[in-house]
């Protein structure tokens, strides 16, 4: 009876951001990360060089004051074509995980509310879906229906679907027994409102960690898809094509690989320390360890 | 020289005190017994002994066991101490095991690591002093998991993990809180043998007086840190010299002022009506191909219940009185039989049907921590009931509405706007109960609800129930293993046992008179102060 450990308390916000910010992992990933948008964001208005027009003249060019990245074969500016293609990457990322929540959440939702047989298809599918690897099958599917970005991000999208179905279903399973739970069941709720009202805002922090950590999977996949040429088409830039075309280069001019090659490194890096340190502020339990 | 000597203990965090100049002494084989609320620090001093305080906190002054200072002692000294002269049982047998680990490993593991013996002596020893708590190798192999062991039979191996090395101190912090009746009955009687049988101390740390009573020689009481009193058990307690002493004796044996029972109408139909209710569990499948054998949880169950009545429905744990309750809310659906609110059979209903019956029932539950969504602030969560209301409340009507049933249970409106964590689980409580009567029910189903609270705050929320029955009219359906509860605040009660009723009638017959073996067992087991302190009185001439 005394000092009943206090489960799971939601912590006013302003305390959480600080608490954040003093997470060393979160603060470094939030660093990497808000700056790989701002440099997407800003290709739109301004990049160093037009990467749509070509001058021959300059062509292979090591890193200079000018080019500080160098210049490809072509002579574009490699570090505008890396600030053109963080925009392919990143857009490919996000719909890939917007489509992987959208499908997996109220399907692992669904399936923690129903229980029964519809769990139990839906589970088993899911695990159909994941004894595929992943990267392997989106080849596969661009195969069939032909490269381009759009095809790459369905194909990303859908195998993320089993993994948010999943954490939300494991998520919605524990919450479904608690007293408040039953309190809004006894107050009449429908499944549907109580999945809303209680389940999604306290399983939005799993997911969150989780969406974090498939975002830079995404980016990855991306980067693996483009290379095989089966993601975005010249000539639109993109990490993994920039790999791609510098590798048979890689004696002669290094640079041109190894700038786009840290640019997926870092992004990823950054995606994954911000979601490790989301992990860590979110979850009361690794919080007190420290 | 006592066994254990505590002086002027003072423990802080930062500059915030925790405890404040604690004396405490134990001697051999005397029980003391440490008394106390939430948060006076009783469970902190027994920390404090161990050396295994959190991180943050600072303790000062002297705590001198068996000569050796504690406080002083290197890492590796206490490490030879804890579990060796030392030993600690925890109040929550869930979570003090570990679960991938045998009983016989854990038991064990402590006798191999302090004495060196190989696997097969300290699994000797292991077997002796789990037959000796009650788990005779025959029936309980050493090789049996914590999973398969019930809450009293887990709590049992964590005694004999203390008491494996013959220890010289045994702190029990809470030991039977987590447990019913009839099981603290059983643990409380092992400890007492065990410590007259090996002559060590006993630190009993507990919230209950009744507990106390009955097992300790002397008891200290302890209050925001402070000891407020120290003395012999049965003195102290009669005497009752120190104003805080007398005022945890009176909420401990509290009853609320009711009005008289209602007059039993007679033709009406009841408010509510259970017949022959049944409800079956899956069991386990002894294998694969074999169709599992149902559990029969609740077994032709019938009664009824009339307008205003407060009815009590007391059984141990796992008698099935929770799935009772929770068919009667229409959380779950009974197997057979019918529910019937106020001559509408709730059971047969659609989830879409059920709105103006759930209109006339809602539910407190026991854990005044995990009844509220921590994300949603109290007026959404007092609020949400009125979902059921045929028309919506507009936002100000909805405001109204939770600030009126605030003010009911004693708390202000402003609080509305407070989340959850901000309470106390005494107002937590009171939140609940809010939720509860605001859509103004006519049956309130109460499942352990005050088993979680400190016994002055029990004895406040007692007077809230006692006093909604009276000026509302609710009727109550009181869950509970506690029959100080039963007698407080009901005019009815029965007695479950094995998903069967096995006694009923007027509470204070029942109680005073039991016929049922079952009802027998609980009115024995449960501790009452001064029944304790009469057998204390008589057995001192």
């Amino acid at each position: 009876m005394s000092e009943v450990p206090v489960p799971h308390e939601a912590p006013p916000p302003a305390s959480l951001l600080r608490q954040a910010f003093a997470n060393r992992s979160f603060l470094t990933g939030f660093v990497i990360t808000a700056l790989i948008a701002a440099m997407a964001l800003a290709s739109f208005v301004w990049t160093p060089f037009d990467i749509t027009h070509l001058i021959v003249a300059d062509r292979m060019k090591a890193p200079s004051w000018q080019h500080p990245f160098g210049t490809d074969h072509f002579g574009r500016d490699i570090l505008s074509m890396i600030m053109i293609g963080s925009r392919n990457s990143i857009a490919v990322a996000v719909v890939a995980v917007g489509i992987g929540m959208a499908v997996g959440v109220p399907l692992g939702c669904w399936a923690a509310a129903r229980g029964g047989w519809v769990d139990e298809a839906l589970m088993r599918f899911n695990d159909v879906v994941f004894a595929f690897p992943a990267l392997l099958s989106a080849v596969m599917i661009t195969a069939i229906f032909g490269p381009g970005a759009v095809n790459a991000i369905v194909a990303i999208g859908i195998f993320n679907v089993p993994v948010f179905a999943r954490v939300a279903r494991a998520g919605a399973l524990s919450l479904w027994p608690r007293e408040y739970v039953l309190a809004a069941r006894a107050a009449g709720k429908g499944k549907v409102l109580i999945t809303l009202e209680h389940i999604l805002p306290n399983i939005a922090s799993m997911l969150l960690v989780q969406g974090t950590i498939q975002f830079a999977l995404g980016i990855l996949a991306e980067a693996g898809l483009s290379y095989l040429g089966l993601g975005a088409q010249p000539p639109m830039p993109s990490w993994g094509r920039m790999l791609f075309d510098a590798q048979t280069r890689m004696m002669v001019a290094p640079y041109q690989a190894i700038f786009p090659g840290l640019a997926i490194v870092v992004t990823v890096l950054g995606l994954n320390l911000l979601g490790d340190g989301l992990r860590d502020v979110l979850d009361p339990r690794l919080r007190r360890e420290r | 020289m006592s066994l254990l000597e505590i002086e002027k203990l003072t423990v802080s965090i930062g500059r915030t005190p925790i405890l404040k100049g604690v004396d405490l002494s134990i001697e051999e084989g005397e029980v003391l017994g440490l008394v106390g609320e939430s948060g006076s620090g009783k469970s902190m001093t027994a920390l404090t002994v161990m050396r295994l305080l959190p991180h943050a906190m600072r303790a000062a002054g002297r705590v001198t066991f068996d000569g050796i200072d504690i406080l002083a002692a290197p890492e590796a000294a206490m490490n030879r101490l804890r579990g060796d002269d030392i030993g600690m049982v925890f109040q929550e047998p869930m979570t003090a095991l570990n679960p991938v680990k045998t009983i016989g490993e854990q038991v064990a593991e402590g006798i191999r690591w302090h004495t060196g013996a190989s696997r097969a002596e300290a699994e000797e020893t292991a077997r002796k002093i789990l037959d000796r708590v009650g788990l005779p190798a025959q029936k309980f192999p050493l090789s049996r998991f914590p999973h398969e062991l019930s809450g009293g039979q887990r709590q049992r191996v964590v005694i004999a993990i203390a008491c494996a090395l013959k220890p010289k101190l045994l702190i029990a912090d809470e030991p039977t809180t987590a447990l019913d009746v009839v099981l603290q009955a059983q643990i409380l009687d092992l400890l007492r043998d065990l410590v007259d049988e090996r002559r060590m101390g006993l630190l009993l740390i507990s919230h209950d007086l009744a507990v106390v009573a009955d097992m300790a020689d002397r008891i200290t009481v302890m209050r925001h840190g402070e000891v407020m009193e120290t003395g012999e058990t049965g003195r102290t307690l009669t005497e009752q010299a120190h104003p805080y002493t007398r005022q945890l004796a009176r909420a401990s044996t509290h009853v609320p002022a009711r009005a008289g029972p209602p007059a039993p109408e007679t033709g009406k139909t009841p408010l509510l009506e259970v017949a022959s209710v049944v409800k079956d569990y899956a069991g386990r499948r002894a294998s694969l191909f074999a169709r599992p054998a149902p559990f029969r949880a609740v077994d032709d169950v019938s009664f009824a219940l009339g307008e205003g009545q407060s009815v009590a429905l007391v059984g141990r744990s796992g008698c099935g009185k929770s799935t009772l309750a929770r068919m009667i809310l229409a959380l779950d659906r009974p197997t057979g039989g019918a529910i019937r609110l106020d001559g509408i059979e709730v059971n047969a209903l659609a989830e879409a049907a059920l709105k103006p019956s759930r209109r006339k029932m809602q539910v407190v539950f026991q854990d005044p921590y995990g009844s509220f969504d921590p994300r949603h602030k109290v007026e959404r969560l007092v609020a949400e009931p009125l979902h059921l209301m045929e028309k919506q409340p507009s936002a100000a009507e909805r405001r109204d509405m939770v600030a009126a049933a605030l003010a009911e249970v004693g708390l202000a409106p402003k609080d509305m706007d407070k989340y959850p964590h901000e309470f106390s689980g005494g107002q937590r409580q009171r939140i609940s109960i809010a939720r509860a009567i605001i859509t103004r029910p006519k049956l309130v189903v109460a499942d352990e609800p005050v088993s979680a609270l400190d016994v002055s705050i029990r004895a406040q929320i007692l007077d809230l129930f006692a006093d909604l029955n009276g000026r509302l009219g609710v009727a109550y359906l009181f869950i509970t293993h506690d029959l100080t509860v039963a007698r407080a605040i009901t005019d009815q009660v029965m007695v479950m046992h094995d998903g069967r009723i096995v006694e009923r009638g007027r509470t204070a017959e029942v109680l005073d008179n039991p016929q049922s073996d079952a009802a027998k067992a609980l009115v024995e087991a449960a501790p009452d102060l001064s029944r304790a302190l009469a057998r204390r009185l008589a057995g001192r001439e």
